[in-house]
């Protein structure tokens, strides 16, 4: 179902703001929507969209040098807030195929994992320079996920730690529940010994 | 023996595997579902050909964009029909319990799902929505998940998940006149930042949580995911026990006993460590009101807008920055010079019986201030109705708030709840991120004390000048 993901090279762009919450990625009235795809459009909808739908300028992804960028650079605490994950569909629909930041929301980085969105933490001082050097517009970034390091032209390689089961779900594709059906007997096994009163019989009348 | 937390307790009795690359297969007793994030996670059933592994321990709710007035008229937004109408269809192919627009059991998933029994201590809980921590004021382990992962707990009734770090949040001392369970959560996320319990369980203990009622512990709970806390907990006690009790879904008779025995095992030993530790002194804490666009810009009531120029970092001087242009805020404004258009009590952080009970007696006999718009959306369709055998829908109405019936409201204004632009609004819920309550509009934290306060005053007060436990009459009849 997910792409894996060895190698890429794409295009950054910086995101110089802190706390981007998924509100801001993506605005709950585009959580309406019954599907996945289609949504990149909506994504940052305020930051780039007055309400009457005519373009707000100066959002960084909207800019003719960033337009065609696959590699997001942004402040920390990208993805907090809402377990929305129309936050990362819409991130991918938009072309960003890895973000880079300090740090992630949990829910977030989670939602990303599953769906072949790259995320890398790195210090922040680093991110700072990898954002100042990518507003010049011309930065290419080349990411090894097999050797966990990210390199570009007058750029020294940069090595990035990644939780090896993320690593290895991104770079396999793999299908989380087809793996977790592998162990169907341990699961049968907690099942058979699951304590009765956890399962819910309701009252005959539910009473207040 | 080594000295366990709960959450370690809880993990461990669910860990089904154990993966080298350091990911565990989970088991997860119980999985609530609502409209927004489930029709994609049930077509990806549909799509693999797969079904709902236990649909008995899976339950549905309607929350995030259901109207709040009359139920019995059409929904008008023809995307929340068409969501609404989907979970309908799918809980029916599914073989799940769904608490309809017009079951009297409809209500936000973080409050209906604990008083109706289904949320128990040391049960393992997941549900498409980040407040889902929420339920760990019962002695819960309590997930909030994406779509792909309620995919993954519809088919295999588990969830691969790497183990979270463990923060103690220690709370001591009597929280002081007029101070909630809702500023303590303020005034911690002030302190640590919104990033800072990223990763981590964090466990709330100390004499000031030990004294909260559940419903108080609950706003502790359900606000954690603001300091981007994977989830929280508290150790059970007897209030909760008796929280639970004769609740709906409540086990009965010799499960019951069974139950309890299990449950008083669980608190936390003494001597268990923790990856993180933070204190809180709550002995002297004051009402507290955010004043920017994230839940860690708060300030207490008696205090000022802050000064950017104040900030040491540049980076959240620019924050600050962009917060007051979005607020419309001058710095130095003392706090209760601002005016509010609107006041929203509700959500999943404050709209319990208790919240409504203490609003309302800062309200009782009073009327809510020329101009200014007030609502009250009980947590649920349960709450709405204990309140009304109190007489709370009167007191609210004669006061000039609208009565509404329970969703999700304007706390994420998926439904017609929301603030125009430019609308400044003192609100209950748990986020004030740009245009959450509707384009432009500007939200500013509180506890349902000081919401109702500032509705009768048009603007924030220090809800400490009124008489916050004063007696008022709590009886209806419907004669």
């Amino acid at each position: 179902m997910v792409e894996p993901i060895r190698v890429m090279e794409g295009k950054a762009a910086p995101l110089k703001v802190n706390d981007v919450d998924t509100d801001q990625i993506i605005p709950a009235q585009f959580l309406k929507l019954l599907s996945r795809k289609g949504l990149g459009k909506y994504a940052f909808y305020r930051w780039r969209y007055n309400e009457d739908g005519t373009p707000k300028p100066g959002f960084i992804l909207d800019d003719p040098r960033f337009k065609d960028a696959e590699i997001l650079i942004a402040g920390k605490n990208f993805g907090i807030g809402s377990s929305r994950e129309n936050a990362v569909w819409a991130l991918l629909d938009l072309g960003i195929r890895c973000v880079i930041a300090p740090s992630f929301g949990d829910i977030f980085y989670n939602n990303a994992a599953k769906n072949g969105l790259l995320c890398i933490r790195l210090p922040e001082d680093l991110v700072e320079r990898l954002q100042d050097r990518a507003m010049e517009g011309d930065l290419i970034l080349r990411i090894d996920l097999e050797k966990q390091e990210i390199s570009g032209k007058d750029i020294e390689a940069i090595r990035f730690d990644i939780e090896p089961h993320v690593k290895e779900r991104l770079l396999k594709g793999l299908d989380d529940i087809t793996m977790a059906l592998l162990y169907e007997e341990e699961i049968k096994r907690y099942e058979e010994r699951m304590p009765s009163y956890i399962i819910p019989k309701p009252s005959r009348f539910l009473h207040e | 023996m080594t000295a366990k937390t709960i959450f370690e307790k809880i993990w461990e009795a669910h860990v089904l595997k154990e993966r080298e690359d350091g990911s565990a297969l989970l088991y997860i007793d119980r999985h609530l579902t609502h409209e927004v994030t489930s029709p994609v996670a049930f077509e990806t059933l549909r799509m693999t050909g797969r079904r709902v592994r236990r649909p008995e321990l899976t339950f549905a709710f309607m929350d995030h964009n259901v109207p709040t007035g009359d139920r019995l008229q059409p929904i008008k937004d023809r995307l929340s029909a068409e969501q609404i109408k989907t979970l309908m269809r799918n809980a029916r192919e599914f073989g799940i319990t769904v608490f309809d627009l017009l079951s009297p059991f409809q209500g936000i998933v973080h409050v209906a799902g604990p008083e109706l029994g289904l949320t128990l201590p040391g049960i393992t809980l997941v549900c498409g929505d980040s407040h889902t921590s929420t339920h760990g004021a019962l002695g819960a382990l309590a997930f909030g998940i994406g779509t792909s992962e309620v995919a993954h707990v519809f088919a295999t009734q588990t969830l691969w998940m790497k183990k979270p770090r463990s923060m103690e949040a220690r709370m001591e001392g009597e929280l002081p006149y007029g101070a909630t369970a809702k500023d303590a959560i303020l005034w911690m996320i002030r302190r640590i930042g919104v990033g800072g319990a990223i990763g981590h369980v964090v466990e709330y203990r100390g004499s000031a949580v030990e004294a909260m009622s559940v419903e108080e512990r609950m706003t502790l709970c359900n606000m954690a995911i603001e300091a981007g806390a994977r989830s929280a907990i508290v150790s059970p006690d007897e209030k909760v026990y008796d929280y639970i009790k004769d609740t709906p879904y409540a086990p009965k008779g010799e499960e019951w006993e069974e139950a309890l025995q299990s449950w008083r095992k669980l608190p936390t030993d003494p001597g268990a460590r923790y990856d993180k530790s933070v204190s809180f002194d709550l002995s002297r804490l004051e009402p507290q009101v955010t004043w920017g666009t994230n839940p860690g810009m708060t300030v207490s009531v008696t205090e000022e807008v802050p000064d950017p120029r104040d900030f040491d970092d540049p980076s959240e001087r620019a924050m600050a920055e962009r917060a007051l242009r979005y607020m419309g805020l001058e710095p130095g404004t003392p706090i209760t010079k601002i005016k509010v258009d609107v006041v929203f009590i509700g959500s999943c952080t404050n709209a319990r019986l208790s919240d409504l009970i203490q609003a309302a007696k800062i309200v009782y006999g009073r009327r809510v201030a020329p101009g200014v718009r007030a609502l009250v959306v009980p947590g649920s369709q349960l709450v709405k109705r204990k309140a009304e055998r109190l007489g709370l829908h009167r007191i609210f109405m004669d006061a000039g708030f609208e009565w509404r019936n329970s969703g999700c409201s304007m706390c994420i204004a998926m439904n017609e709840d929301r603030l125009e632009p430019g609308q400044r609004c003192a609100s209950t819920s748990n986020r004030n991120f740009e245009n959450r309550q509707g384009v432009g509009g500007r939200t500013h934290l509180v506890s349902p004390i000081m919401a109702a306060a500032a509705a009768l005053e048009g603007r924030f007060v220090d809800v400490r000048e009124y008489e916050l436990d004063r007696e008022i009459p709590l009886e209806w009849e419907a004669a």
